[in-house]
């Protein structure tokens, strides 16, 4: 190393877990996850373009267990990452830094993104004739 | 409430001038975008779920359909290479694996999005 043996400032683990935190690390985490589901939207998008077996094949294997859960996660990391993101842009207009209103928004957001996951997943069932 | 010290605001932008602020609202453009962008898309992709062909087709192609469809490409790939930029910039410190790795997170994501791009305009012929 250049810079020698220095001490390093304290890392994320010595610090208590609070919602704040948490929730920046998830905005990074599901932000990168998204990425891979970008991917997927372009593996869909273009399976159709190869003919009806290459689509039906990209339609089982999104539609296949492993497929859902993939899915599931990817929904669940966008809503995350949408509702925490206009977060983000309040915080750019300089509204919502005072501490209350900072775990209140957190919460909000963990609510959204954990119900509209749910619903449409129940949407996504309910398109495909199963519920 | 004002952030800013006195000092940095008679000081300016600082050393990353106009540049520094271009990015950051090229980063704030394109996540403005995506909110209604993805929402449209999950709302109306959602009745794809088991669909054949010839209706994803028919929905690929339908009215306002592909120019939304490259658009969402265009903001989301746009979006994916910034932040996958600032997570490199602040967790690689060599500094050859962080010119490398973002020439590949850019190139591939114009590449992402230029093939996703060409399937939707196939799409609708």
């Amino acid at each position: 190393m250049a810079f020698g043996n220095r001490p390093l400032s304290p890392h994320l683990q010595v610090y208590r877990p609070q919602i704040t935190s948490m929730l920046s690390i998830l905005h990074r985490m599901t932000g990168v996850g998204l990425v891979g589901g970008a991917l997927i939207f372009t593996y869909w998008i273009s399976s159709a373009t190869y003919g009806p077996e290459a689509f039906v094949r990209a339609q089982s294997i999104l539609g296949s267990w492993f497929g859902r859960l993939v899915l599931l996660a990817v929904i669940f990391a966008f809503y995350f990452h949408l509702a925490n993101g206009i977060r983000h842009l309040a915080w750019d207009a300089g509204w919502g830094y005072e501490m209350p209103t900072l775990r209140a928004s957190g919460v909000v957001v963990l609510v959204f993104s954990t119900s509209m996951t749910i619903l449409t997943f129940l949407a996504g069932y309910w398109a495909a004739g199963v519920i | 409430m004002e952030l800013r010290s006195p000092l940095g605001r008679a000081r300016g932008p600082g050393s990353a001038k106009e540049g520094g602020i271009g990015q950051w609202k090229a980063e704030r453009l394109a996540a403005i975008a995506l909110v209604p962008l993805t929402l449209w898309f999950i709302a109306s992709a959602i009745f794809m779920v088991g669909a054949d062909l010839v209706t994803f087709k028919e929905w690929a192609g339908a009215h306002g359909n592909p120019v939304l469809l490259v658009l969402l490409t265009i903001a989301l790939y746009h979006h994916a290479q910034m932040g996958l930029q600032v997570v490199i910039e602040d967790y690689v410190h060599h500094e050859g694996v962080v010119i490398i790795s973002l020439v590949l997170v850019k190139l591939g994501a114009f590449f992402c999005a230029a093939y996703t791009i060409f399937s939707i305009v196939r799409l609708t012929f």
